[in-house]
């Protein structure tokens, strides 16, 4: 007599194993399949391509009526079960209660819904049914507005589906790059950029406030203020095990229903697959595993022993040219060694993480052609130790023996393209080498081989040192440091011309050898990022040294000290008495006058840093920036207002300078000074800037230096107006900030570009001095802000102190 | 045997960068990698004793902000020509949780 079977949802897992059961014993069970959605299974994965429009509903319906009538399942769609007797071995739905002798548990994941206000509007969606995928059709048939929130795998197919049938979709991502889980910043980045160019905007690093809208979703608002119009709201955040019914039943469940090898649950006559499972603390979000999942399942359902071994699987995204691959663990750790190509050009991405001499992780983007042959290579364990020079270029390489780099390129024939940006062949540099062209800068001079991007510089030296053998003396790489071989002064150049707004974006572009930076560049890049686009590039804390994260300056035991600015240094009773109250409050072991005019409160722990900002700011004082790459003292003397030989109001013109200067990030730190007649009290003519105020006007000179060297000022201008010297100093600022190398102080910068040359630009010609004080204001209207204020905000205090403390647990 | 204890949530450290677990013993740099990986070391570079909690977060390694000694977090030890290495603790991400491990840090939690 046949047994019965029930099934608890009809989608891809348990799909699978009704066809292996059937091939396998036609006649061992009677199936009835239960159903929450009101059709049998479908290809799920094949959604994307019905919302994009590839494919119909119809082309992907995997089992049709005629199939189970023809294996005699008894079907009930749009029928769920809630609830299981396993006592009397019963299931039961709200029309029925239907008998078993074994039980089937598939019923697939829920998505996650974040819990924002506005959730539950008419116009939010989550991707998972046919159901979903009917909404986004019309959203996007419209020409909508949509937002799809959550950037990994389905979001994007998502997008990229909505995007297809016309809506204009934005994409939110918690996260700072898309599909974190699957690919690294640099993949993320060529992901984000290639989603952008058909017109999906992308917001990385947004965390989701509410979905506002009265009757229906209307928009969308994040953390951070911004708000994107939306007919439509997709969440796609995540997905959790649907495990309901399991729990209500009493089976072990954890984050999903718990099974063993042969997938039986804590009741032997209950069993289930898919992805409402974990097995061995592993959840499933990808077919493959369930696919293996069902042929097991179906043995232990006829008796056989059968064991599952999830093996790894491998990721790509379904979005019609964005080309990607990911598979197994991709994480830095010991022992592993990364081997990194970046085609910068063609904008192609691969990394294969090596441990030992066996591949574990596999990172493409771009170019994945060859992704299932590493992918094979990891899966079978390959001793990848023979091919391991060449190994990223693929199968096509892997002639026998070892490949000498050298050799390949004595082998490429005269018109071989070396340099992809100039259209340089092999046979015009071996030319220009012959010619007598012995160094890199020359053969770049007459040939501009490796002079635009530069990523081909190797490949040239290699070519020059084929032709000139033993002569050919390699060049220092003059990079920034040893992840890359390109000079700041090239980076600042190329971060311009090839619009790069993003740290990875300028990894991947200029080909950095190193995942993902050091402390020595990390900090520049951000600096020249926020300097090039302020409005753009939100700073990235992370990436700078301790004091400018901390807004304080870290002493040698680890504490900070705090100097509030004094414009100009002047002061007043109430603040000289905010700040005593605050030394006393703390227990500030000294407060010292600086050599720049102000108060330095030192010792302080960086616990209390936010309170005492907080106490601080109550006085209308903000931050002195003694920390920063930034403007930092304007110092003054008295002036025309008090002392008897004062010609201007310098104290005056210390004040607004600062005011309108502070704030402000620059390659390295900017002083001024203002006196008031050429007694020079302010010290003026050893600072960055230095003003020196005459009966005529004022004369403003630059480039001087009182710290490791000593240097006197240069004449920069005179001018009769206030306004106009403070208009040249600011463009003077603003082209110090354009185009020095980071930690260059202003002197070294003039030395290398010429006083001259920034005359031309800030003194003799108007428009352009205008143009740079206008930019200088775009970026004011960012950072001319307190930094104490944001990071004392309540909300945030908690965060400086430790996260857990034991020696107070001690102590009780 | 390794007892692991718990001592906050992942998201309560910034990605690339560090929060500190305070301990009779001395504080314990805990550590967040760009790609969610979890750190923990002695929070004192064996230089000067600089805060490596303070330091920049590159791959799995940590740039002491005070001279720029850089530390292999996995081993504790210095990289380069330096020489010195800082006590690492074991340590687990579950469900969004961090733990770790409680054996050095003890005798203060078992008070
Ligand atoms: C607090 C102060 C000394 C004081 O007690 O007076 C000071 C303290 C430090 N200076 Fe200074 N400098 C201070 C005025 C100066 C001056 C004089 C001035 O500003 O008029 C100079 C010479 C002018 C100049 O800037 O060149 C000066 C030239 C330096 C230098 C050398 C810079 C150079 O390019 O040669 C450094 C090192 C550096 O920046 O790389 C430095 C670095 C430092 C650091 C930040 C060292 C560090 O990285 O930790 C010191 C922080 C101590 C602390 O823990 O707070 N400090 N420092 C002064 C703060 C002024 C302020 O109110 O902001
Ligand atoms: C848009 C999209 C694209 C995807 N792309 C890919 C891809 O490219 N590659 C890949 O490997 N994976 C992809 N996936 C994931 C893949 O579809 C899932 O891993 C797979 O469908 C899981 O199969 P399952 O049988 O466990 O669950 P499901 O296929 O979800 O089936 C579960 C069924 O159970 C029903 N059910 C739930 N509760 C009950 C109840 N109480 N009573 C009755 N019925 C119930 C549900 O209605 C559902 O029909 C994609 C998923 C989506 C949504
Ligand atoms: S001169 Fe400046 S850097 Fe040197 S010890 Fe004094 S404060 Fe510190
Ligand atoms: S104290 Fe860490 S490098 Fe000096």
């Amino acid at each position: 007599m046949k047994r019965k079977l029930v099934v608890i949802g009809a989608g891809m897992a348990s799909g699978r194993m009704l066809e292996h059961l059937f091939e396998a014993d036609p006649d061992a069970y009677d199936v009835t399949l239960f159903n929450l959605e009101p059709r049998g299974n479908y290809n799920r994965l094949m959604l994307s391509p019905v919302l994009s429009g590839e494919k119909t509903y119809e082309d992907i319906v995997t089992h049709d009526d005629d199939w189970y009538a023809a294996h005699g399942v008894t079907c009930h769609f749009g029928e769920a079960v809630v609830g299981i007797d396993r006592e009397a071995r019963r299931i039961r739905t709200n029309k029925r209660e239907t008998e078993y002798d074994a039980l089937v548990i598939a019923t697939g994941s829920a998505p996650f819904i974040i819990p924002v206000a506005g959730k539950e509007l008419p116009g939010v969606v989550t991707y998972r049914d046919l159901e979903d995928t009917n909404a986004m059709i019309q959203a996007g048939i419209a020409g909508k507005d949509a937002v799809v929130i959550g950037g990994g795998l389905l979001g994007l197919e998502a997008a990229a589906g909505m995007a297809a049938r016309g809506a204009s979709v934005t994409v939110i991502h918690l996260m700072d790059h898309l599909m974190e889980r699957q690919l690294d910043p640099a993949a993320g980045y060529l992901l984000k950029r290639d989603l952008e160019s058909r017109g999906i905007r992308v917001h990385c690093g947004g965390a989701t406030k509410a979905i506002l809208g009265n009757d229906r979703a209307e928009a969308v608002l994040l953390e951070d203020g911004t708000v994107y119009p939306a007919d439509l709201v997709c969440m796609a955040v995540g997905i959790r095990p649907e495990t309901r019914i399991a729990v209500d039943a009493r089976i072990e469940v954890e984050r999903g229903i718990v099974v063993d090898d042969a997938l039986r649950t804590s009741d032997p006559h209950i069993f289930a697959l898919g992805e409402c499972v974990e097995h061995r603390n592993q959840l499933f979000g990808l077919v493959a595993p369930l696919y293996d999942q069902a042929k097991v399942l179906v043995k232990s359902l006829l008796g056989e022993a059968a064991e599952f071994r999830p093996v790894q699987t491998a990721t790509k995204l379904k979005v019609t040219g964005c080309d990607l691959f990911s598979a197994g663990d991709f994480a830095e750790a010991e022992g592993r060694e990364d081997i990194v190509f970046r085609d910068p050009g063609r904008g192609i991405y691969k990394r294969l993480v090596l441990e030992g001499d066996r591949i574990i992780g596999i990172v493409m983007y771009g170019d994945t052609a060859d992704g299932n042959w590493f992918y094979s290579l990891m899966k079978d364990g390959t001793d990848i130790g023979d091919m391991r020079e060449t190994l990223i270029f693929g199968p096509a390489f892997q002639g026998g023996g070892k490949l000498d780099p050298m050799e390949a390129v004595a082998a490429l024939p005269p018109e071989a393209e070396i340099c992809g940006c100039n259209g340089i062949c092999k046979g015009r540099i071996v030319e220009a080498v012959q010619g007598g062209a012995t160094t890199l800068d020359a053969v770049r001079a007459q040939t501009k081989a490796s002079g635009s991007c530069g990523t081909c510089t190797g490949l040239v030296e290699q070519v020059m040192k084929a032709t000139l053998g033993d002569a050919f003396a390699a060049p220092i790489p003059a990079g920034m440091c040893s992840c890359t071989d390109h000079s700041h002064e090239d980076v600042r150049r190329l971060i311009k011309s090839m619009g790069l707004k993003s740290i990875p974006a300028v990894m991947q572009e200029l080909g950095w050898k190193t995942i993902g930076g050091c402390h020595s560049c990390r900090p520049a890049l951000n600096f020249y990022l926020l300097a090039d686009w302020p409005t753009e590039y939100r700073d990235d804390r992370q990436s700078r040294f301790v004091n400018e994260r901390n807004h304080a300056n870290i002493q040698k035991d680890g504490t900070y000290s705090v100097v509030p600015r004094m414009w100009g240094g002047v002061t007043t009773p109430a603040e000289l008495r905010a700040i005593a109250d605050a030394a006393e409050k703390y227990d500030v072991p000294m407060v010292k006058v600086t050599g720049g005019q102000r108060l330095d409160l030192l010792g302080i722990r960086k616990e209390d840093l936010p309170h005492i900002w907080a106490d601080l700011n109550k006085a209308g004082l903000v931050s002195g920036h003694a920390y920063s790459k930034g403007l930092r003292t304007v110092k003054t003397c008295v002036g025309k207002e008090f002392c008897r030989f004062g010609t201007q109001d310098s104290t005056g013109l210390g004040v607004r300078l600062e005011k309108l200067l502070w704030g402000s990030w620059t390659p390295h730190k900017v002083k001024l000074g203002v006196s008031g007649c050429p007694r020079n009290c302010a010290e003026a003519t050893c600072k960055d800037i230095g003003v020196i105020c005459v009966d005529s006007g004022y004369q403003i000179s630059v480039a001087g230096a009182a710290g490791m060297e000593l240097k006197e000022t240069e004449p920069l201008a005179s001018t009769p107006s206030e306004d106009e010297a403070i208009e040249i100093i600011t463009a003077f600022i603003q082209l110090y900030r354009e185009n020095a190398k980071y930690l260059d102080r202003a002197y070294k910068w003039v030395a290398k570009v010429g006083l001259d040359w920034v005359k031309e630009r800030v003194v003799q010609d108007p428009d352009e001095r205008r143009a740079l004080v206008e930019r200088f204001e775009i970026s004011q209207s960012i950072y001319r802000r307190d930094p104490w204020a944001e990071h004392s905000a309540s909300d945030q205090s908690g965060k400086w102190a430790p996260m857990a403390d034991f020696t107070l647990e001690a102590a009780e | 045997m390794t007892e692991f204890v718990d001592i906050g949530a992942l998201a309560d450290i910034p990605v690339q960068g560090a929060r500190l677990v305070r301990t009779a013993q001395g504080c314990i740099a805990v550590f967040r990698t760009a790609d969610d990986r979890v750190f923990a070391l002695d929070d004192r570079c064996p230089h000067k004793g600089g805060p490596l909690s303070e330091g920049i977060v590159h791959g799995s390694s940590v740039t002491c902000p005070l001279h720029n000694w850089v530390f292999d977090m996995n081993t504790g030890q210095a990289t380069g020509a330096d020489n010195g290495q800082v006590g690492t603790y074991a340590t687990r991400v579950e469900k969004g949780r961090i733990l770790i491990d409680a054996s050095r840090i003890a005798r203060s939690h078992a008070a």
